[in-house]
């Protein structure tokens, strides 16, 4: 298979994937269990992508309190939970990491 | 009015997803310079980002595709890589329900994880607005044409990122300030405990399927929570 077509039909399906719900929706009738659910899909796939982040290093488990990710990650939490502003997250989460790695890197 | 009204709508898209590309950025400039550095050509690495145009799928395929694996494994590869949209179509599905097919086909190649987590936090804060498809139009448009651009100044000029690169930590950061503000309920902060602690459990799972199994499981313990009476 040439680079070319593999690179088209990988967007078509991909394409496709995020078509999907989008488009069946105004045609099928979904059950009631499955609309109940959307309601958990941005927190659930976003929690589950930000943990991971935080806790590890290089694609390895890092929990552990030397890991400034983890600890700035926290940091972070707590901000987004008092403010509800992301940009004031960003900018304390960023603080917070830079700091912990210049104070872990002397310990 | 109306005309206003979607204006406001499309800039407050474009506003609201400005500070992920900082985390986003970085990451197109290395994706240019590694599918360059994977042998391919100029054109070929900016047509995934505009064909593909998935960041994780594409930094996986270009590195199959320099180490010359079949194209077939390379696709099923993208489409389990990709599957997490899924859940993302069905997500935003009900708040752009009615639109015309263009805006279906334009919006559904827009849902990436960036432009998905800005725009969905914006509808469940906000609740109805006749022109909300024209937030999701500003927020996707604006991270599309950050990643196009990232892509050829990576492919072009290369990119010298040192390993521990801090910028990327913008992402989650961004990603922590649109969930912990709609933690609201038991439910809820069980969701997304239960689908981080999968997720951390499944880091070594292959292609994100640890991320998907995370966010399933994430979803049913929401469900299963708010059906018993408290």
């Amino acid at each position: 298979m040439s680079i070319w077509i593999t690179i088209f039909i990988a967007g078509l399906l991909t394409f496709a994937t995020r078509l999907s719900f989008i488009f069946l929706l105004d045609r099928i009738k979904v059950p009631e269990w499955f609309r109940r659910g959307l309601r958990f899909v941005p927190v659930a796939v976003l929690s589950a992508i930000i943990l991971p982040e935080l806790t590890s290093s290089n694609g390895a488990l890092f929990l552990s309190w030397r890991n400034p990710q983890l600890l700035a990650g926290i940091v972070a939490i707590l901000v987004a939970w008092k403010t509800k502003n992301v940009i004031l997250t960003i900018i304390a989460g960023m603080a917070a990491l830079l700091i912990f790695q210049a104070l872990l890197g002397l310990i | 009015m109306i005309a206003k009204n979607r204006e406001r709508e499309f800039w407050n898209g474009v506003r609201d997803e400005a500070p992920i590309l900082l985390g986003v950025v970085p990451f197109g400039l290395l994706f240019g310079a590694l599918a360059i550095s994977a042998h391919l050509s100029s054109l070929a690495a900016q047509a995934m980002s505009s064909i593909i145009f998935a960041g994780s799928a594409q930094f996986i395929a270009a590195q199959l595709i320099g180490t010359g694996t079949s194209g077939l494994v390379i696709l099923m590869v993208v489409f389990v890589v990709n599957l997490r949209h899924a859940l993302y179509s069905a997500s935003v599905a009900p708040f752009i329900k009615g639109l015309n097919t263009t805006w279906k086909l334009l919006l559904a190649y827009l849902l990436t994880d960036e432009a998905y987590a800005v725009t969905i936090t914006h509808y469940n804060r906000e609740g109805d607005s006749p022109d909300r498809h024209w937030y999701f139009l500003g927020a996707g448009l604006t991270l599309w044409s950050s990643w196009q651009l990232s892509t050829a100044i990576g492919i072009f000029i290369g990119a010298q990122i040192p390993p521990n690169w801090p910028l990327g930590f913008i992402l989650p950061l961004t990603f922590i300030a649109l969930v912990v503000p709609a933690l609201k309920d038991r439910a809820g902060v069980a969701a997304a405990l239960v689908a981080g602690l999968v997720g951390l459990v499944a880091i070594n799972f292959p292609y994100k399927t640890g991320l998907l199994a995370a966010a399933l499981i994430g979803i049913l313990t929401g469900m299963l929570i708010e059906r018993k009476p408290e």
